[in-house]
C-alpha cells in the first residue's frame, strides 16, 4: 500500500506532458514534497497536459495539491489540462478544486501597547467585578426579603442539604488543619519565648492568635476552596446546560432557588465550623505545650482563662458570617457567569476560589483595623 | 445460529459473536454484522437497544466480553498499539453531540488529527482545513469560531469536517441528522452521499431518520433483541415480518414511505 506519489515529465518545446502515478493521498509522507517538485518542474512551461491515468489512489489532499499546480500554471498565463482521469478521480478533482481561501493572519501589536491594554482591561474588569458583586448582593437581599414575606417559598430541604454538605462534611478536615496549626503556633511560641524566659506566655499567644485571627481565617480559606468551588461548579454546569433558563421559564427565581439556600447554609455552617476550629486549635496548642514545654493541662487552662476574655472569642466569631457572605456571593456570582464551554467553567471556578480567598483576607484586614480603632 | 460465516474480502467491518454488557445487564448478545466496503449502512433500533454501544464497541471505547471485530480484515485484538494507531487514522467519527473540543476553534479542531499524524506544512494544513469547511457546507467565517458560538447544525457540520480531516476510509456517524431541521437534514444527507461517492467512503450510520434511510442508505441493519434482527435493502426491510421492524417502517411515521399504502 505504499506507492509514493510519482510524476514523469516529457517536454516537447514549450508544452509539456506530465504523467502522474502512485498514491496521491495525505497518508503518503511525500505527497506535499512531490507536489512542490512537480510545480517547480512545470514552472517554465506554457502548456501542460496532466495525465492522471496512472494514479492508484487520490484523496482530497492529493487532488488539492495537483489542482494547485494546475492553477499556478493558469495564473501565470499558461494552459493546463487533465486527461485520462478515472471518473471517481474527476469528481474528486472537481470537488477539491483549487481556490483561494482568505486565512486571517494574526496581527501582533507592539508589546508595550499590548501590555498597557492588558492593564487597562484588567482594571476595568476589576471595577466591573465590584459593581456586579454589589448589584448581585442587592438582588440577593431583595430575594431574602421576598422569602421573609412568603416563607413557604423557602427551600428548606435544599438549605438543610447544603448545611450538611458545607458544614457537617467539612468537620474532619477543618478540625484537622486547625489542630495542626494550633500545634505549630504553640511549638514556635514556646521555642521563641523560651529565650526570654517567658515560655508560659505561649499560652497567651495561642489563645489570642487562634481565637482572634487564625481559626476563622483558616476555616474560611478552606471553605472557599472546598465549598466555594463546588458551588461555582454546580451552578456553572447548570448554567451551561440551560437549567437556569429552565428555572426562569417555569417562573422560579434562580436566586431564590439556588443562591439563597446556599448563602444561608454557609452563614450557618461557617460560624459553627469556626467555633470547632477554635477548639481544635486550642487543643493542639494544649497538647504541644504539654509535650514540649511541660505545661500541664491545668496550668494551660488557668493561663488561658487569664489571657483571653469573651471579646477575644467574639472577635473571631463576628467575622465568620461576613466571610460566609463573601464566599457565597462570589462563588454563586461566578457560577452564574459561566458560558457555554467547559473551558469557561474551569476558568470561573478558578476565579471563584482566587477571588474568595483574596476577599477573605482583605476583610480580615479591614476587621483588624476596625477592632483596633474601637479598641475591642 | 452460532455457526459463524467467515469474514469475506470486501468487508470493511466484520463483527462476530460480539457480547457487550454492563454489570448484570447484557446489551449485545452474539451479535454478527458485516459492513461492506463502500456502502452506506444505516443502523436502526429502538432507543436504548445498544446502537451507540455497538458503535463504541467497534471503536474500542467500550470493552467487549466476547467476540471478534475485524476492520479491513484485521482483528482489532491482534493489533499491536502501533498498528492500532495506524488503523485509527483510517476511520473518522462523528459523535452524536459533535464532541468538538470546546477550547479550540473549528479550524483548530479540524487540524488536531492532522497535527498529530501528518508531517505537512502549516499552509497546506490551513488550506485543507478551509477545504473541508467548505465541503461540509460551512461558511468560511465559521473557521475561527469556537464551538459554543455555533448552532446545532453547524456543530454537526464542523464535527463531520473533523471526522474527514485525514480522508478516512470509514466514517461512523452517530445520529447525524438528529436535531437538524428537515431542510438541514436533507442537505446533510446529500452531503454524506456526495462525500461517500467522491471519497469512496464506507459509512456506518446510526440513525432514526427514516428519510436518511430511504435516500442514502444502501443497506439497513436493525438491532432488536440484543442482536441484528435483520439486514438488507430498504425493500427487504419493508417486507420483513419482524414485529419491531413492522412497527418501525409501517407505523404512523413510516406510512408515508410505504408504497403499498399510497403517498410515498
Amino acid at each position: 500500500m505504499s506507492a509514493e506519489p510519482t510524476f514523469a515529465v516529457a517536454a516537447a518545446g514549450l508544452s509539456m506532458s506530465v504523467a502522474l502515478g502512485g498514491r496521491w493521498t495525505i497518508a503518503q509522507a511525500g505527497v506535499e514534497r512531490s507536489a512542490r517538485a512537480l510545480a517547480k518542474q512545470v514552472a517554465g512551461s506554457s502548456s501542460v497536459a496532466i495525465d492522471l491515468g496512472g494514479i492508484d489512489a487520490i484523496d482530497t489532499a492529493g487532488a488539492w495539491l495537483i489542482d494547485r499546480c494546475r492553477a499556478d500554471i493558469v495564473k501565470r498565463g499558461g494552459a493546463a489540462s487533465y486527461s485520462n482521469a478515472r471518473p471517481e478521480h474527476a469528481i474528486l478533482l472537481e470537488e477539491a478544486h483549487w481556490r483561494e481561501f482568505a486565512i486571517p493572519k494574526h496581527a501582533f501589536g507592539s508589546v508595550l501597547v499590548n501590555l498597557l491594554a492588558d492593564v487597562g482591561r484588567t482594571l476595568t474588569f476589576a471595577f466591573r467585578d465590584v459593581a456586579a458583586g454589589v448589584a448581585f448582593l442587592g438582588e440577593v437581599v431583595a430575594a431574602v426579603f421576598r422569602l421573609i414575606l412568603h416563607p413557604r417559598r423557602f427551600r428548606f430541604t435544599s438549605f438543610v442539604y447544603h448545611v450538611e454538605n458545607f458544614g457537617f462534611r467539612s468537620l474532619p478536615i477543618i478540625a484537622l488543619i486547625n489542630f495542626l496549626v494550633g500545634c505549630i503556633v504553640a511549638q514556635q511560641g514556646l521555642f521563641q519565648l523560651k529565650r526570654f524566659g517567658a515560655s508560659t506566655f505561649a499560652v497567651d499567644l495561642i489563645g489570642i492568635l487562634v481565637l482572634r485571627e487564625l481559626a476563622v481565617l483558616l476555616t474560611s480559606i478552606m471553605i472557599a476552596g472546598r465549598s466555594g468551588s463546588a458551588i461555582t461548579a454546580e451552578i456553572g454546569s447548570m448554567k451551561m446546560r440551560e437549567e437556569i433558563d429552565a428555572l426562569r421559564v417555569m417562573g422560579l427565581d434562580p436566586i431564590e432557588v439556588l443562591v439563597v439556600p446556599r448563602l444561608l447554609a454557609l452563614l450557618i455552617a461557617l460560624p459553627l465550623l469556626t467555633f470547632l476550629g477554635d477548639m481544635a486549635a486550642i487543643f493542639g496548642g494544649l497538647v504541644t505545650t504539654w509535650y514540649y514545654g511541660g505545661i500541664g493541662p491545668e496550668i494551660f487552662m488557668g493561663r488561658l482563662r487569664d489571657a483571653i476574655a469573651l471579646n477575644t472569642f467574639l472577635v473571631g466569631m463576628i467575622k465568620a458570617p461576613f466571610m460566609a457572605l463573601v464566599i457565597a456571593l462570589i462563588s454563586t456570582l461566578e457560577g452564574m457567569a459561566v458560558e457555554g464551554s467547559a473551558e469557561s467553567l474551569g476558568r470561573q471556578v478558578t476565579a471563584s476560589v482566587v477571588k474568595s480567598i483574596f476577599m477573605v483576607i482583605v476583610i480580615d484586614g479591614l476587621f483588624a483595623m476596625f477592632f483596633a480603632a474601637i479598641d475591642y | 445460529m452460532n455457526q459463524t460465516a467467515p469474514i469475506k474480502q470486501d468487508i470493511a467491518i466484520g463483527v462476530r459473536g460480539l457480547v457487550v454488557g454492563f454489570g448484570e445487564k447484557i446489551i449485545l448478545q452474539n451479535l454478527d454484522l458485516d459492513v461492506r466496503r463502500g456502502e452506506v449502512l444505516g443502523f436502526v433500533g429502538g432507543s436504548g437497544t445498544g446502537k451507540s454501544v455497538l458503535t463504541r464497541a467497534v471503536l474500542g471505547l467500550v470493552p467487549k466480553r466476547a467476540g471478534a471485530i475485524e476492520v479491513f480484515g484485521r482483528d482489532l485484538d491482534a493489533l499491536r498499539p502501533q498498528e492500532h494507531r495506524a488503523l485509527e487514522q483510517r476511520w473518522g467519527v462523528l459523535f452524536q453531540h459533535g464532541a468538538l473540543f470546546s477550547g479550540l476553534t473549528v479550524r483548530q479542531n479540524i487540524q488536531v488529527p492532522m497535527r498529530e499524524y501528518l508531517d505537512i506544512s502549516p499552509r497546506l494544513m490551513d488550506e485543507l482545513a478551509s477545504l473541508k469547511i467548505e465541503m461540509v457546507g460551512l461558511k468560511p467565517d465559521a473557521a475561527d469560531k469556537f464551538p459554543s458560538e455555533l448552532s446545532g447544525g453547524m456543530i454537526k457540520r464542523a464535527a463531520l469536517a473533523r471526522a474527514l480531516a485525514l480522508d478516512p476510509d470509514i466514517v461512523f456517524l452517530d445520529e447525524p441528522t438528529s436535531g437538524l431541521d428537515p431542510i438541514g437534514a436533507a442537505e446533510f444527507d446529500e452531503l454524506i452521499a456526495t462525500l461517500q461517492k467522491t471519497l469512496g467512503l464506507t459509512v456506518f450510520m446510526v440513525t432514526h431518520d427514516l428519510d436518511s434511510l430511504y435516500s442514502i442508505c444502501d443497506r439497513i441493519a436493525a438491532l432488536a433483541d440484543r442482536k441484528v434482527a435483520a439486514i438488507g435493502t430498504i425493500e427487504e426491510m419493508l417486507a420483513c415480518e419482524h414485529p419491531w421492524l413492522r412497527a418501525y417502517f409501517h407505523g404512523k411515521r413510516g406510512r408515508q414511505f410505504d408504497p403499498a399504502r399510497g403517498r410515498g
